[in-house]
């Protein structure tokens, strides 16, 4: 959070009746928000410069009604990251509510009324916690103040307890509820008179509980989406059911761009249940968040829908698609490898890095691949659009529901204001439901039925071959050490096509809001050093895939560390401490970073002492340097991203048949202020068992623009046989640094610990991911 | 013409014998606690059990079903299940949750068979069960947890 405190905007809005339909008579609502400085400096520190949005103006809602009910309107996307219940959490903790009496309502898409939206780049709490805390102060102090005003004594014979506020030299006591009518007639206190609780008053915040390292310690206070989720009440989009709903499957163009030469859909019309058959256009290239085209099947139920587009016959006419028709994903990599040999444009330079190279006793090399990848959350993209009257309103798994709307308008020819998108919990995200081409999709079919609501459910093969991919990536690094193993220069190029090439004309080069992600932020201290971006072009649609482009980069980094500590016959460990030197606070402008996710360096600079401290704590708990037995090893990776720091260390082992065993893993992870500890260690340890997969297991390869894996049977996912059989996060106790992000910040680090780990155990180094049968071969 | 009994209700559905029972409970019976995750056994999102056995039901033609079908909205009244559901909730498994529904029904059906299964046997029986969000090792101490109650009372 880089803006002062001073221009949040609290306000008594169930008084001025400013939200109608929103509150009951005697409720009290308040709001919080932002003037515009907040995003004007958001946008100063780089969040303008990416595209599809980033710079937040958060609005909070807190509403207190007679009944007592605590209810926070939550303008977040829910997707598995427990921000529902996290961020009701802060509000009542702050107000001093009873937990069981809070409950958690969903945001409908309105820019105006909620501010951003858009759930990505880790940000929710660390932009949320301070308005949170402040609106649920002011509704406190307002409740007090009500009280007082009752009982005719001074407010500061007041106490809030659960729930209740208290007279203390008389121990009369009110609730909430009963005190909430009168508190709405009241003005918001003055910045200056809020009064936050201290830590020792806090029941929830930063507070230890649930499973914590595979022992039950005290109770989580609870999940509010939990008993929903275990009993399968719980409404994600595909569980959206309306009255006289049609159903819709799409058969969308093999290859990125690719139109229709005919169709004939003679045998689908005859499937039982079919109604309709719907050609859609194929968007203009670059595509952004359109649909992609193709042939609708429009059903009575799903099922009809499926078996009516196994039985289209359609021609597709490749013209449009140009040279992606002849992508193969394989002669892509050679070529980027090939590129990855001649000098790029230079993206950050000190020193002179040929002459470290050249008088080096000892230069390291190696060149690191990591594939295209799907998000495939198990979610598939699914959305309900119903068009009436010039009006639509949707209900959709999105993480960014102002781009849905606007997506929906756009398809439709109507104004924003007419479209209604309901945000249903999701299943799974991971950067995939950040884009609403699906949504825009079922808008563009609704459109077709007048009054009836149509569900777009997207298979599974849909989501593996026509995701938003996570780029491929070569990354080509070259380092010189002296005659004692000391690092003199540091020379990386790193190549992949830019998210950018879904919105404009390919770049083909990285963006700074790519590079940003942990290539030029680089930390270690070398006295020559070139960062290089040589071209790459996109050929399929490319997109933000959780922790994004700190993937790649982290990748390779840190198996390159490694790689210069084995040649220089020291320990990994020590001699990353070595590179990144005393601990040190880097100005993300001094490395040509313009971007730092959007926050201001003062409060957000690149610290190496944090990076220090977590890889001290992970290999300490790891017990970094023990005697291991044949076959095992242990494996260092550490990352800074979304504001907050990772290291994790892997204990494995590979017999001789190549099988590999996860024995263990211990993260080590710095946010600065925990909100609730409880889900950050739930994010590191599934972000683990991701990382895992992107490392062993995950890869869609092309053959003539056309995904070659179609499903979970060759599109390959972590599952429970592949998890450390124990893992461990030690979380930092850090209260003192600014907030950062917990959604993605344990992933990067994940793939390149684990392969370091292999090649402690086996001496096989790991430059190609995945690793999947390159241990046994 | 299908005849289905499904958490103790008995149906009478005008489907083709074809309709895998996924689609038949979601789309025409209407409970959507069944989750459709891949349609070829490969997530267990869709997991019910069918006379006690945990099934994959996306690829289950109907006309194949001649027990009787349970979903995970029926969990909460079986005592087994309810403790696993419970076991779920203890340890904060769920992130997403929109696998939960089948590594419950998953888990459940394990133990209802098997009532003392090892960590091995565990992990056997749930690797065909996918989590996005990742939540294998709280899925593991959960199942675990239920076992260990068992066996203490």
């Amino acid at each position: 959070m880089s803006h002062s405190n001073d221009t949040l905007m609290l306000a008594n809005v169930s008084r001025r009746g400013l939200l109608k339909g929103m509150a009951g008579a005697s409720a009290l609502v308040l709001a919080a928000r932002w003037d515009a400085g907040f995003a004007n400096e958001q946008a100063q520190f780089g969040a303008g410069a990416m595209p599809g949005g980033w710079v937040d103006n958060p609005n909070v809602f807190i509403r207190i009604d007679s009944d007592g009910i605590v209810t926070f309107i939550n303008n977040r996307a829910e997707m598995g990251q427990g921000i529902r219940t996290s961020l009701a959490m802060v509000a009542a903790d702050e107000l001093g509510a009873d937990w069981d009496q809070v409950q958690v309502e969903q945001a409908p898409a309105d820019q105006e009324k909620y501010g951003n939206q858009n759930t990505d780049g880790s940000r929710s709490m660390r932009h949320w916690y301070q308005p949170i805390r402040r609106a649920g102060a002011a509704a406190r102090q307002m409740l007090e103040q009500a009280a007082a005003n009752q009982w005719g004594v001074p407010a500061s014979e007041i106490r809030t307890g659960v729930h209740k506020v208290v007279h203390v030299p008389s121990g009369r006591e009110l609730s909430f509820g009963e005190l909430a009518g009168a508190a709405r007639e009241l003005e918001v206190p003055g910045r200056n008179a809020l009064t936050l609780k201290q830590d020792s008053e806090l029941r929830f915040i930063g507070k230890e509980s649930g499973w914590v390292n595979g022992e039950l310690t005290s109770a989580y206070p609870r999940a509010l989406d939990g008993e929903d989720i275990v009993t399968g009440r719980a409404v994600f989009g595909a569980d959206v059911e309306l009255d006289g709903m049609l159903y819709a499957v799409v058969a969308r163009p093999p290859v990125y761009g690719a139109g229709i030469t005919s169709v004939d859909d003679s045998a689908a019309l005859e499937v039982p249940g079919v109604e309709k058959v719907i050609r859609i256009d194929t968007a203009d290239q670059p595509a952004a968040f359109n649909p992609l085209g193709g042939v609708a099947v429009v059903a009575t139920n799903t099922w009809a829908a499926m078996e009516g587009r196994k039985a289209l016959k359609v021609q597709w006419d490749l013209s449009p698609a140009g040279d992606n028709a002849s992508y193969t994903s394989e002669s892509y990599r050679a070529a980027l490898e090939e590129t990855a040999q001649s000098p790029g444009k230079v993206i950050r330079q000190s020193g002179d890095v040929e002459a470290a190279l050249s008088n080096a006793a000892n230069v390291v090399e190696a060149t690191y691949y990591m594939p295209h990848m799907a998000q495939a959350p198990m979610e598939p993209p699914v959305a309900v659009v119903r068009v009436q009257n010039g009006k639509a309103e949707a209900w959709a798994p999105v993480q960014n529901p102002g781009a849905t709307r606007g997506g929906i308008a756009g398809i439709l020819g109507i104004d924003a204001e007419n479209v209604t998108v309901h945000q249903t919990l999701l299943g799974g995200g991971f950067g995939r439901k950040s884009k609403p081409d699906f949504v825009s999709e079922a808008a563009r079919l609704a459109k077709e039925f007048e009054g009836r609501p149509v569900k777009l459910q997207w298979s599974r093969e849909d989501d593996v071959q026509h995701a938003y991919f996570h780029a491929v990536s070569v990354d080509h690094l070259k380092a010189g050490l002296d005659d004692q193993g000391k690092a003199t220069g540091w020379l990386h190029r790193t190549l992949s096509p830019s998210i950018a090439s879904l919105f404009a004309p390919d770049p083909e080069h990285k963006g700074e809001f790519e590079l940003g992600m942990g290539f030029n932020t680089m930390p270690f201290s070398i006295p020559s050093i070139r960062l290089e971006n040589p071209p790459a072009s996109a050929h399929v649609r490319i997109g933000w895939f959780r922790s994004v482009y700190n993937l790649p980069h982290a990748w390779a980094i840190q198996s390159f560390a490694h790689e210069m500590a084995v040649a220089a016959g020291r320990d990994h460990r020590d001699y990353v401490l070595e590179l990144l030197g005393p601990g040190r606070k880097v100005h993300n402008l001094t490395v040509g970073d313009g971007w730092n996710y959007g926050e201001d360096p003062d409060l957000y600079p690149i610290d190496t002492a944090r990076m220090r401290r977590v890889i001290e704590r992970a290999t300490e708990e790891a017990g970094w340097g023990r005697e291991l037995p044949d076959g095992r090893g242990l494996g260092l990776a550490f990352h800074q991203s979304f504001a907050s720091y990772t290291a994790i260390v892997f204990e494995v082992e590979v017999d001789d048949s190549g099988e590999l065993t996860i024995h263990r893993a211990d993260i080590a992870f710095d946010c600065g202020p925990q909100a609730n500890p409880e889900r950050i260690r739930s994010q590191m340890e599934g972000a683990c068992v991701m990382g895992i997969g992107i490392a062993l297991k995950s890869e869609v390869t092309f053959e003539n623009g056309v995904a070659t894996q179609s499903n979970f049977h060759d599109y390959l996912l972590p599952r429970m046989p592949d998890a450390p059989k124990v893992v461990r996060v030690h979380l930092i106790d850090n209260p003192g640094d600014a907030m950062g992000g917990v959604g993605e910040p344990g992933l990067p680090p994940v793939a390149p610990a684990l392969c370091n780990a292999i090649h402690a155990a086996t001496g096989k180094r790991i430059r190609r991911l995945p690793v999947a049968d390159q241990l046994t071969s | 013409m299908a005849s289905l009994t499904i958490n103790g209700r008995q149906y009478e559905l005008d489907v083709p014998d074809t309709m895998p029972l996924l689609w038949v409970i979601r789309d025409v019976v209407g409970m959507k606690g069944t989750k459709f995750g891949c349609g070829m056994a490969q997530c267990g999102a869709c997991t019910v059990h069918i006379d006690g056995v945990a099934t994959r039901s996306c690829v289950t033609p109907v006309s194949a079903v001649s027990g009787e079908v349970k979903t995970i909205e029926a969990m909460a009244d079986d005592a087994l299940g309810k403790r696993v559901q419970q076991a779920w909730l203890d340890l904060g498994v769920a992130q997403c949750g929109y696998c939960q529904g089948g590594q419950i029904m998953n888990a459940t059906g394990l133990l209802k068979n098997n009532p003392s299964p090892s960590s091995q046997e565990i992990i056997d029986a749930m690797a065909g069960n996918l989590c996005r969000c990742g939540t294998y090792n709280r899925i593991l101490a959960a199942v675990e947890r239920v076992v260990s109650e068992e066996a203490s009372s």
